[in-house]
């Protein structure tokens, strides 16, 4: 009789889609906010922490000290150990990482309904007492070294650093957020809990939750893991000057296929055009295989694997930049191409069809990305973030649409620079 | 009457709670296409993907990459089709789509709104069995593949030492090729070889459906039968009987240099047992082994050799048990600075003697069981992953019944089954053992 009940049940809480689900947003007794999609069939939660501020608030001669201090979270808190920490998750079977990026330092976690209680306070423990032991710091300051001294012989990673140092300079977006060799060796402990008094605080904390909780349950659950960090953190870093220029940087590297990247200023997030922008964009290289770069550099002349541009507005400045490999001897004839493409765009905009299939396109795939509960999460902690209203998601394929002709043909006028344009090219390019 | 109709409900449900839990069915078509349904009603979304049983290991001496150049060329024109007009076709619907080769299989996928499927049915139908290719584009596509060689391979001194180490692991066995073929070959890839791969290989009775998502599974049965079920099979094909590997009888070693290397390693692989439908439990047991030794930070290999011995920055073990014919079981230590690789080698051979003589700790085999039925959980929340396990499955030998008891399976192992498989795999004359250098000081860590 017992089973007979639990099928009925099952039948009765299929849930409708995505689109109908309301997103709740809760504050708990002590005062911490949250977004909430309350997703029971499935018994476990995803949550997503994101704090705003990230390996940009390095000191000057500090840099790495976010990202190691992060490596290190899961490392030994509390009365545990590292190997006693990843024991007792594994115990429990719940999943946490931890990751930081120029703008956020982010959590990620999934945890069962059945040991809830225990996971969270095993969090915990990691995020507001971790505790940064010598042993783990000078084990992780290795791994992280032999990460750094890799990267510095990856042609994607070198590319990376050089166009980031081109347009950035001495902020801290123009130079590696995992640090350099020597920067990384001379932290201290005392480096460690600066950085995380620093970016680990109230003040600037985002939190989407998806999955098996109420919002009673999710209010006391948030007080019980954040409640113990500090109300405020480090002033946020300054804004970034782009400093880039028009022209062509060659890295010279010893290996057959150059590596290119490209770009020039780009667009706020906020900017009434940034519409506009994101369908230029996805017609110019961002739309998968029938973006205009794709169709020449790749399917008609066979130049390269894959070639993509892409609208990356950070906290603290905006880029329009792309990527690019060809073999060296090729390389020359893949620049030539993007550069007309860039600057065909500039002059001529887009047709009316490219537009129609563009927007077509965006607005099909956006309900596409709501695909599990921990990327509902994600995308909830980045509309925060973002500053978008919490019904944002029923409105936003209405604003693709509102896009004219006019818009995108103004914006790719206004946006696209072909003699602004920076190459940094890591290969032994031929024929430039 | 009643008693037994209760008692059999019983056991149905006790056999099967995996595919109750995943809402999985299955059909055959009547030209012997096979067709599996996961239901997943959470969000209007439909995966809708074909699985041939053939990837690169079932090409002809010669010819190698012609199964994922073909893979590319199937984006090109039907007779109904332009060339490209198919994944712009899924974009203007607002999808997504792509594919993939592997050894043993290669597929397409399309993620669209469920209500598209019948559009996605009717064109991946028609590029099964209509393609249409010129001179021209084989030529642009070849280089096409040639850069996706020199991006994923050429470029990666990591990629050219595993490569390596696979063709000296097989001495008679396709699997010693590389997916993407080598470089040589590919640049005489010929209209006339991808065609010979497609006329041997695409047909309905070599094929599997999977399609996951907001779906009724009759009614996609129904669409199935209709665009899938008219095609004629190729009464031609033959069952895979592929080369097989003779008895390895030497313990193999390379040392691969590149100025390119930053962080030297040392690989170990060892030939290993494959799942098999209704056998699989000392792959089983090699999948618990690979937990065990080198999965995460408290695994045998990381707690002897980073956290006491502090010799390796980082150790590793995997084994991938979904494969048609004999896989490997690979091991890795990467030494911490100034530690050689020869230090790192013995070190590493000295926890997996100790392990064999100490056995396996059993609260760490409780832990990974309980993170093997926690996964199930997980699994739910991804439809997407569940319709991946199973097209590789049912492309490897194994069957619907093999996926479900699966993690039964693993839930059964014991540390006598763990052991004994250790001991059976970990044969050096059937191994190769390879350190990556920069070629500056061999048997150094700088």
């Amino acid at each position: 009789m017992k089973r007979w009940i639990v099928a009925v049940l099952f039948a009765c809480t299929a849930l409708p889609a995505w689109a109908d689900v309301k997103i709740q947003e809760i504050t708990s007794p002590g005062g911490i906010t949250a977004w909430l999609v309350q997703e029971p069939s499935i018994p476990f939660v995803a949550l997503e922490l994101r704090f705003r501020g990230g390996a940009s608030l390095d000191l000057p001669d500090k840099r790495g000290a976010t990202s190691l201090m992060v490596g290190l979270l899961e490392e030994g808190a509390g009365e545990l150990d590292a190997q006693g920490f990843a024991r007792a998750t594994e115990e429990l079977a719940a999943g946490f990482s931890y990751d930081s990026g120029d703008d956020t330092v982010s959590i990620s976690a999934r945890f069962l309904t059945e040991n809830r209680d225990q996971a969270v306070a095993l969090l915990r423990t990691s995020l507001v007492e971790p505790n940064f032991d010598d042993a783990s710091l000078e084990r992780v300051r290795g791994q992280v070294l032999s990460i750094i001294r890799s990267n510095e012989k990856d042609p994607n990673e070198i590319a990376a650093r050089a166009f980031d140092q081109l347009a950035f300079g001495d902020h801290p977006y123009g130079s590696a957020a995992e640090g350099t060799v020597d920067t990384v060796s001379a932290l201290t402990r005392d480096d460690i809990v600066a950085a995380h008094a620093a970016a680990m605080a109230r003040d600037r904390l985002y939190i989407g939750v998806v999955g098996d909780i109420s919002a009673e349950e999710l209010g006391a659950l948030l007080d019980t893991l954040l409640g113990g960090l500090p109300a405020t953190g480090a002033d946020m870093p300054m804004p970034a000057t782009l400093a880039l220029t028009g022209g062509t940087t060659v890295v010279d590297y010893e290996t057959p296929q150059s590596v290119a990247l490209f770009g020039h200023a780009g667009i706020e997030r906020h900017d009434d055009d940034f519409f506009a922008a994101y369908v230029l964009n996805t017609i110019l290289g961002g739309g998968g295989f029938e973006s205009r770069l794709m169709t020449e550099v790749r399917e008609k002349r066979g130049l390269t694997y894959g070639v993509y541009s892409y609208l990356a507005p950070k906290d603290l400045a905006a880029l329009y930049i792309g990527s690019v490999a060809s073999a060296n001897d090729r390389i020359s004839e893949t620049v030539s191409v993007i550069k007309a493409e860039w600057a065909h765009m500039a002059e001529s905009g887009v047709t009316q069809d490219e537009l129609e299939k563009a927007k077509a396109l965006l607005t099909g795939a956006y309900p596409l990305r709501f695909d599990g509960n921990g990327a509902i999460a994600r995308i909830m902690v980045g509309m925060q973030m973002d500053d978008l209203p919490i019904d944002y998601i029923a409105t936003r394929n209405d604003k693709v649409n509102a896009v004219t002709l006019d818009d995108v043909n103004r914006v790719a006028r206004e946006l696209l620079k072909p003699e602004e344009l920076r190459f940094v090219i890591v290969g032994k390019p031929e024929g430039l | 009457m009643r008693r037994i109709l209760a008692l059999l409900t019983i056991g149905l449900l006790a056999a099967a709670p995996a595919r109750a839990a995943e809402n999985v069915s299955d059909f055959t078509l009547d030209n012997g296409m096979q067709v599996v349904v996961i239901e997943d009603h959470r969000a209007p979304v439909v995966m809708h993907m074909v699985w041939y049983r053939s990837g690169s290991a079932d090409e002809t001496a010669g010819v190698s990459g012609v199964a994922h150049f073909l893979e590319h060329l199937l984006f090109k024109g039907t007779d109904k089709l332009e060339p490209g007009e198919f994944s712009a076709t899924v974009a203007a619907q607002g999808g997504r789509d792509n594919a993939f080769t592997s050894y043993d299989y290669t597929a397409y996928f399309q993620r669209v709104a469920a209500d598209r499927l019948e559009l996605m049915m009717t064109m991946e139908s028609d590029r099964m069995v209509n393609l249409r290719l010129g001179q021209e584009e084989i030529l642009t596509e070849r280089d096409v593949i040639i850069e996706e060689r020199n991006m994923r391979t050429e470029n990666s001194p990591g990629a050219l030492f595993r490569e390596q180490m696979n063709a000296a692991q097989y001495y008679n066995h396709r699997y010693g090729v590389p997916i993407i073929g080598w470089r040589h070959e590919m640049e005489t890839l010929s209209l006339e070889d991808a065609l010979a791969y497609y006329g041997t290989y695409y047909a309905p009775n070599n094929a599997i459906l999977v399609v996951a998502g907001d779906v009724d599974p009759q009614d996609v049965l129904a669409l199935a039968k209709t665009y899938y079920g008219v095609l004629p099979a190729n009464p031609d094909l033959m069952p895979r009987d592929r080369t097989s590997e003779p008895r390895q009888t030497s313990a193999r070693r390379m040392v691969f240099e590149d100025p390119r290397v930053a962080q030297p390693y040392v690989t170990r692989s060892y030939l290993a047992p494959e799942r098999n439908p209704g056998a699989q439990s000392q792959a089983a047991a090699l999948t618990m082994l690979a937990e065990i030794l080198g999965g995460g930070s408290t695994s045998v290999l990381n707690q002897k050799l980073q956290f006491e011995q502090q010799k390796v920055i980082y150790a590793g073990a995997f084994y991938g048990g979904t494969s048609l014919d004999m896989t490997t079981f690979d091991l890795t230590v990467v030494p911490a600075d100034g530690v050689s690789l020869q230090d790192a080698e013995d070190a590493m051979d000295a926890v997996i003697a100790a392990f064999l003589e100490e056995g396996v700790d059993q609260a760490q085999l409780d832990r990974i069981k309980m993170q093997l039925r926690a996964s199930q959980v997980y699994a739910r929340d991804s439809v997407e992953s569940i319709a991946n396990r199973y097209g590789r499955a049912l492309t490897t030998g194994l069957t619907v019944e093999d996926v479900q008891a699966w993690p039964d399976v693993l839930q059964a192992v014991t540390e006598q089954d763990i052991l004994d498989a250790a001991r059976a795999v970990f044969d050096r004359k059937q191994s190769v053992t390879g350190w990556l250098t920069s070629g500056h000081a061999t048997g150094g860590s700088q």
